[in-house]
């Protein structure tokens, strides 16, 4: 049998030309079996080329580190699709139909996920009422019949300020047997407007991928063009970079444990976590001006450096705050009555974590053990390891706790790394994109994994560049950690996640 | 009849103004544990005042249920305040079985307020009505249970008389059963005035609320009226369970006057202890708690009928 992958690893580039196209019948038999066999799809998208619609399946070998590329053309508007066999392409195929118009034969629920035009003239898979492109909100949800159930319909506009999403429940009393989720409001055409680039705002559009996780979309983007363009960024650059992506991690995790106190109505962790998370993002601030950390990481190295002083007082503060955050957090598991909220509120077993290819922080609380810090490291990564917390039940009370051990990870790691900050030079110019390249490159945000493909064509320009956020895998972990709860803890499960509508929507 | 006169016009007075204070002293408390410096005492004051300086929207598919349900809850609030003594001073209005009519006030209120929250047609809307009154019908019996006990023991079945015993004669020959209603009543003064742990009422979550979710749709002076009647609500509930906790009727009139606000602020700091150390309930144990509430005064029923 013919080699149907290619095998790469994160942050480097390869000839497109080294990827073999296959039959689709091959490809699909092949992404079969190294699915079923432990395999994760990272990706899975589309590209129009001059031989046709081709599609790109990334699989990540967790325990050999390797990303394999395999490829196969379409010559026909409809495919058999790969989700009744491989689940993990469920929201995958559903985005393929979504931008190219081609339709999965077989797959069990094929409706739009952003709501937006097909990329290819007159080829929809589906239209709006009057004809048009599809409206946002307005598809077919499942239904569930029967005189006692009754359906329950929230968002897009929520009573908080929180993003807009639509969320439909069937449910039975205060049993929710169902719910389906419908984002695509905050479609922005992130992926479409970097054909041609990199343009000059495509690194302030990879910052606001999601807003939350600037510093991971950003490095995952800036690995990327490192490894198209062949810059090895300096050795200091890589310490800043680990430690800015461990600090988003602190801050977010500090603001949702917190939220999650809040929605069980627990309220010192809630405000003692809401002011602490303030301080790690002005700890990023510090770094570079930007609590966000905004403008830090840059292709070739970071934008900012740290003198001798700066980073004595980023330790002190450090320490300071980390005692604070343990004071706050051990808060929540000495309350009994709040680890009975947490404890069997909204569990995802792990066979479901696996098989539907779930990342991050909810994948490893059902003890599912991947960490793109492990299994692909990257950067600094590669030479300080970080242990990959896990937990085992996979409900809330698991959730959190994997957020609060890796809070404490990110702690001593980032103090690690500022006692061990190489001199040197902080930015390598990167050069011009090398031509007719592939390159994958993941991070593992505060979420989880973050991937980002590109494909330069003839000139060094960037042909397709696909980014996968975590929540797009991990949506449909939240519909079915609510199958059998009770319609009150939703709202505790969702921030158990704490998913990125944007980062979804793109 | 002066001292009598004036004893009605402070009861009056109290009544009137005092129940925001209860909200703003909870509030304050919760922010102190909290760490934060917290809204002012007089905040829910405020919040009132701006409330009836704004307009009201009504939905066009709600009737006069839906305007009606306000004023029902808050008139019933204040009626069933008349029958309360506060501190050792005598109720306004007083008769033979006026206990009766003190429960079913709040029933009326609120059979109005979920009636009200059906009318908007919202599935929200009708989600909290419901569990307001499964959760409602289960706090009943709790408080009937413990009320037949302080008429057991002062025989008789008027509120003034009744709330006046425990300290006369009660709490030195029957403790035990007062002790097990006062614990029954904070209970169910927590359940009634949707406080943690079995609603939140800060939460902005709709799915997760009982009370507030009925009233998402009232806006302005509706909502004012809203608002003000659940503290009305505290306060009588309140006066209530001091009486069980408080020995009135020992001063002189003046200042047990001022012990029964203090006496009230004292309760509201409690809440607001409660409600910062504890986590809500999941909502399936709600009921849980409140058959307690209800086994509690059954049991202080059986030691006064043995």
């Amino acid at each position: 049998m013919r080699d149907v992958f290619t095998s790469t690893r994160n942050g480097l580039a390869i000839p497109r030309s080294r990827v073999a196209t296959v039959e689709l019948a091959e490809f699909r038999a092949a992404l079969r079996t190294r699915i079923a066999a432990g395999a994760r799809l990272a990706a899975f998208f589309g590209s129009e080329e001059s031989d046709g619609l081709a599609l790109y399946a990334i699989l990540a070998e967790d325990q050999e580190s390797t990303l394999d590329v395999a490829r196969t053309c379409l010559a026909e508007s409809s495919y058999p699709s790969l989700t009744p066999d491989c689940p993990q392409a469920h929201w995958f195929e559903r985005e393929l139909a979504e931008q190219y118009g081609v339709t999965p034969a077989g797959h069990p629920w094929l409706k739009p996920i952003r709501f937006h035009d097909s990329w290819r003239e007159g080829s929809r898979v589906w239209s709006g009422p009057d004809g048009g492109p599809p409206v946002v909100g307005v598809t077919d949800f499942f239904q569930v019949e029967g005189e006692e159930v009754h359906e329950v319909a929230v968002g897009p506009v929520h009573a908080g300020v929180i993003e807009p999403g639509h969320f439909r429940f069937q449910c039975h009393g205060e049993e929710v047997y169902h719910l389906e989720i419908s984002l695509g409001y905050q479609h922005r055409g992130i992926e479409r407007a970097l054909c041609g680039g990199p343009h000059r705002s495509t690194l302030s559009q990879m910052e606001t991928i999601a807003g939350d996780t600037t510093i991971g979309h950003a490095l995952a983007y800036c690995q990327t063009i490192e490894a198209l363009s062949g810059t090895k960024p300096p050795a200091r650059a890589q310490f800043l970079r680990g430690i800015a992506l461990e600090l988003e991690r602190l801050a977010n995790h500090t603001g949702d444990l917190g939220a999650l106190a809040g929605d069980v109505g627990y309220l010192p962790t809630l405000s003692f976590c809401g002011r602490i998370r303030g301080d790690f993002l002005n700890l990023t601030a510090s770094l570079c001006g930007s609590r966000f950390g905004r403008g830090l990481v840059r292709p070739g190295g970071t934008g900012f450096d740290l003198d001798g002083r700066e980073k004595e007082e980023l330790l002190e503060k450090l320490t300071a705050v980390a005692r604070d955050l343990r004071g706050a957090v051990e808060l929540l598991w000495a309350t009994p009555s709040v680890v009975a909220r947490f404890e069997n509120t909204g569990a995802v077993s792990r066979e479901d974590a696996r098989s539907l290819g779930f990342v991050g922080v909810a994948a490893r609380a059902c003890g599912v053990e991947i960490d793109v810090r492990q299994d692909h490291p990257s950067g600094i990564y590669q030479f300080a390891h970080i242990p990959v917390a896990t937990s085992f039940y996979g409900d809330v009370n698991s959730r959190a706790l994997v957020r609060w051990l890796e809070a404490q990870q990110s702690i001593t790691y980032v103090t690690e790394q500022l006692g061990a900050l190489p001199q040197g030079a902080v930015l390598t110019k990167p050069g011009p994109l090398l031509p007719d390249r592939i390159a994958v490159s993941l991070t593992e945000g505060w979420r989880g994994e973050i991937c980002h493909a590109a494909l330069t064509d003839a000139d060094g320009r960037i042909a397709r560049y696909k980014i996968v956020d975590p929540s797009f895998h991990n949506w449909f972990a939240l519909a079915l950690a609510l199958r059998g709860q009770e319609i009150s803890d939703f709202p505790l499960c969702n921030k158990s996640f704490n998913l990125s509508y944007c980062g979804h929507d793109l | 009849m002066g001292t009598y006169l004036a004893s009605i016009a402070i009861h009056e007075i109290l009544l009137l103004f005092m129940p925001p204070l209860l909200l703003g002293v909870i509030n304050k408390t919760k922010a102190v544990f909290a760490g934060r410096t917290g809204p002012p005492l007089l905040q829910p004051y405020y919040d009132l005042a701006r409330l009836f300086r704004k307009g009201s929207v009504f939905s066009s598919t709600t009737t006069w249920v839906f305007r009606a349900a306000p004023a029902i809850g808050l008139a019933s609030g204040l009626l069933a305040a008349q029958f309360v003594p506060l501190g050792r001073h005598p109720a306004p209005v007083s008769f033979e079985g006026d206990l009766f009519l003190f429960v079913y006030l709040f029933g009326l209120a609120r059979f109005f307020t979920a009636t009200a929250a059906l009318d908007t047609g919202s599935a929200f809307e009708g989600m909290g009505a419901a569990r307001e009154v499964s959760f409602g019908s289960l706090a009943e019996p709790a408080l009937i249970l413990g009320l037949l006990v302080l008429a057991r023991l002062s025989g008789s079945l008027s509120l003034g008389p009744m709330l006046h015993d425990p300290w006369s004669a009660g709490w030195l020959t029957r403790g035990a059963s007062l002790v097990l209603v006062a614990a029954s009543w904070a209970i169910v003064l927590l359940a009634e005035n949707c406080r943690i742990p079995f609603d939140d009422p800060n939460t902005h979550l709709e799915l997760t609320m009982i009370h507030e979710v009925m009233v998402l749709d009232h806006s302005g002076p509706a909502f004012g009226v809203i608002l003000y009647g659940a503290s009305v609500k505290l306060f009588v509930l309140g006066a209530l369970l001091l009486h069980l906790l408080f020995p009135f009727g020992q001063l002189d009139p003046g200042l047990d006057w001022i012990g029964f606000v203090a006496g009230m602020v004292f309760l509201a700091i409690s809440v607001g202890v409660v409600e910062s150390i504890t986590a809500r309930l999941r909502l399936s144990r709600v009921p849980q708690l409140l058959v307690t509430a209800s086994v509690l005064s059954a049991f202080g029923m059986l030691l006064v009928v043995r």
